[in-house]
């Protein structure tokens, strides 16, 4: 394991690690308060785990330069809890997600990602992106043309201020110019501060006011699951994105570890649960960031910046954010996954879009990523159970030779045992399995019966080519189905 | 010997550069050309997602590299390829700088006019920075 205080790994790139983290602080505020409000909680709820999860994985995070906080995959798990339980429970689930990533970290369940079809992940981020999207319509109803106008113009600034100047995030201006607009036009525009209460202070440590029973952990513990299968998901997907991105390797189980201690601190501290975020990681590491400290300064900026600015904060119109957020959303989609659309397999391109479809209609990213993983897993022994064999009479016509190829196991048996006409007269089968492997004991009784059955018919069998492993496995459990049959 | 780097993104102008590389190697006796190529971190998101991991993107723009160098073979240059991480000018000009060039080759724009606005003009860039001489082909 890597030391957590490697020298360089904080001081190795002071100025990039202090400008980046300046850069994400900025564009971390919006993101944070947007997420808040489609969790249900009140914006510090998100701010306070932005700034917590990102000084504490600053320290004990698995991969300098990756920028974690409050995201909108696990807002989106959240919004049930909150709505029937209030936050509370939801501080209470926040640690029990911490305390079963620090185990996923300790029994090193990070290897288990390989797991997961590439397709399936592309239809989780495809998936996150339409949510997001799809959570802001409802800041559009009853509203009047001055909300879409807002909107509008927001975005505008965001796409058309870079073509301009690259020297100021362009989010940042787009809330500012907005704000300033709905301030002294005095639109009368709903803000951030109609959402819930925006207090300027330091989080504090609280233990949730829950009772502790196993009713409580009953409600909470299906949340605690999804939120760890998908706060882990996304972490070690942005985690070997940064290390693509930076040219440099992590510690996916510190990783995985780290964001459970940063989850069971957030949770104590009133924040909701987090994890990696894709965007602002990216965001990160163009701007020059690529070890600890730009995760430490960006976390501090965020509640300077709070405490300083907080009755600005609350002034930002909610057409600003919605701006922000279809920006983010945009931005989420993976839209070279359209453009080769046409040249992955077709079974590829039915799981991406099947994830897809079960998140939206479920509102559940965990849900989505287990029916996709199923059904590619379903997919590849459709694909692998197809078992050739083809068959040669010899000895002028006293024996059969079966030439078996492919892959024998519990999903390729049955269509394997339709291949043999066992009524056939002659003395002697020959089974080739050079170009075979068994697998499982449905294999093993596979074959067996297929012996059973020509003897049956007074034809002897002689078995060739078995490799050593499948050897082996008729050892062990061969015969045993065939000494049942008599 | 002749060291020429070629800096390529796999866009029209950048093929045209790879045309202009390959007469200038073939100037002189005994010219290696390096093509490079640089991801920068959108690009790093999109290959994740599709290959898995940083090594099998990796294996796969090499790749990809290659099979845009096949003119180089052809005309019997010698090639070298590598892959950079990190935003692209400044990748390509730290790379250029560290090594002996003695001469820099790169397409005036890159993928997309949008793409050339908002990422800044590399080829602009590596003129002000790169210490041999660059060639901007239009």
């Amino acid at each position: 394991m890597r030391k957590v205080f490697s020298k360089d790994e904080w001081l190795g790139n002071v100025r990039g690690d202090v400008l980046a983290g300046i850069v994400v602080a900025l564009a971390l505020i919006p993101e944070a308060i947007a997420f808040s409000i489609i969790a249900g909680v009140d914006p510090m709820v998100g701010l306070y785990a932005s700034f917590s999860i990102a000084v504490v994985i600053a320290f004990v995070g698995g991969r300098p330069g990756m920028i974690s906080g409050a995201t909108g995959a696990m807002a989106l798990l959240m919004t049930t809890l909150v709505a029937e339980h209030g936050l509370q429970y939801l501080l209470a689930a926040t640690v029990l997600t911490g305390i079963l990533q620090v185990l996923a970290g300790v029994f090193k369940l990070a290897k288990y990602m390989k797991f997961i079809p590439r397709s399936v992940m592309v239809g989780f981020v495809n998936a996150l992106a339409i949510l997001i999207f799809t959570s802001q319509l409802q800041h559009f109803v009853d509203e009047t043309w001055v909300m879409f106008a807002l909107v509008g113009l927001t975005l505008a600034i965001i796409y058309l201020l870079p073509l301009i100047t690259k020297a100021v995030p362009s989010t940042l201006i787009a809330i500012i110019v907005v704000t300033a607009l709905a301030i002294f036009m005095n639109f009368g525009v709903r803000t951030v501060g109609d959402m819930g209460e925006l207090t300027r202070t330091l989080p504090m440590f609280l233990i949730p006011d829950i009772p502790l029973n196993f009713e409580t952990l009953q409600i909470i513990f299906p949340y605690a699951l999804a939120l760890t299968v998908v706060g882990l998901l996304e972490s070690l997907l942005t985690a070997s994105i940064v290390d693509d991105a930076t040219d440099t390797e992590s510690d996916k189980n510190m990783e995985s570890r780290g964001q459970g201690i940063a989850n069971i601190t957030t949770g104590f501290f009133g924040g909701m649960a987090g994890c990696a975020m894709i965007g602002q990681s990216v965001i990160n590491v163009k701007s020059g960031g690529k070890g600890r400290l730009s995760s430490l300064v960006a976390g501090v900026v965020l509640m300077f910046l709070i405490i300083v600015l907080g009755n600005i904060v609350v002034q930002i119109p909610m057409a600003a954010l919605a701006g922000v957020m279809i920006m983010v959303s945009i931005g989420t989609f993976d839209w070279s996954s359209l453009k080769t659309l046409h040249i992955v397999p077709k079974s590829d391109v039915a799981v991406m879009v099947v994830t897809v479809a079960v998140v939206v209609y479920t509102h559940d990213l965990s849900i989505g990523v287990l029916s996709g993983v199923v059904l590619s897993a379903l997919f590849f022994a459709a694909k692998i159970s197809k078992v050739k064999v083809m068959s040669l009479l010899v000895d002028g016509g006293d024996k059969r030779i079966y030439y078996i190829k492919g892959q024998l196991f519990f999903a390729s048996v049955t269509e394997f045992l339709t291949k043999f006409d066992f009524s056939e007269e002659i003395k002697e089968v020959e089974l080739d399995f050079t170009h075979a492997h068994l697998w499982d004991d449905s294999a093993a009784g596979a074959l067996d019966k297929i012996e059973a059955k020509f003897e049956q018919h007074g034809t002897h069998v002689i078995k060739k080519g078995l490799n050593i492993e499948s050897t082996e496995l008729m050892d062990k459990i061969g015969g045993i189905t065939k000494g049942a049959d008599h | 010997m002749t060291k020429i780097l070629l800096a390529t993104d796999g866009s029209e102008h950048s093929k045209r550069a790879l045309e202009k590389a390959i007469k200038l190697a073939k100037k002189s006796e005994q010219t290696t050309v390096d093509m490079i190529y640089a991801v920068d971190g959108s690009k790093s998101k999109s290959d994740v997602l599709q290959y898995g991991d940083t090594d099998t993107a990796n294996y796969q723009r090499l790749k990809k590299l290659k099979a845009l160098g096949e003119p180089l073979r052809e005309a019997g240059v010698e090639a070298n390829y590598h892959i950079v991480h990190g935003e692209p000018a400044k990748a390509i000009i730290a790379f250029a700088n560290e090594r002996d060039y003695d001469m820099v080759v790169i397409g005036s724009r890159g993928r997309s006019e949008v793409q050339k606005f908002l990422l800044g003009s590399v080829s602009h860039k590596l003129v002000k920075y790169v210490h041999a001489p660059v060639v901007v082909v239009k």
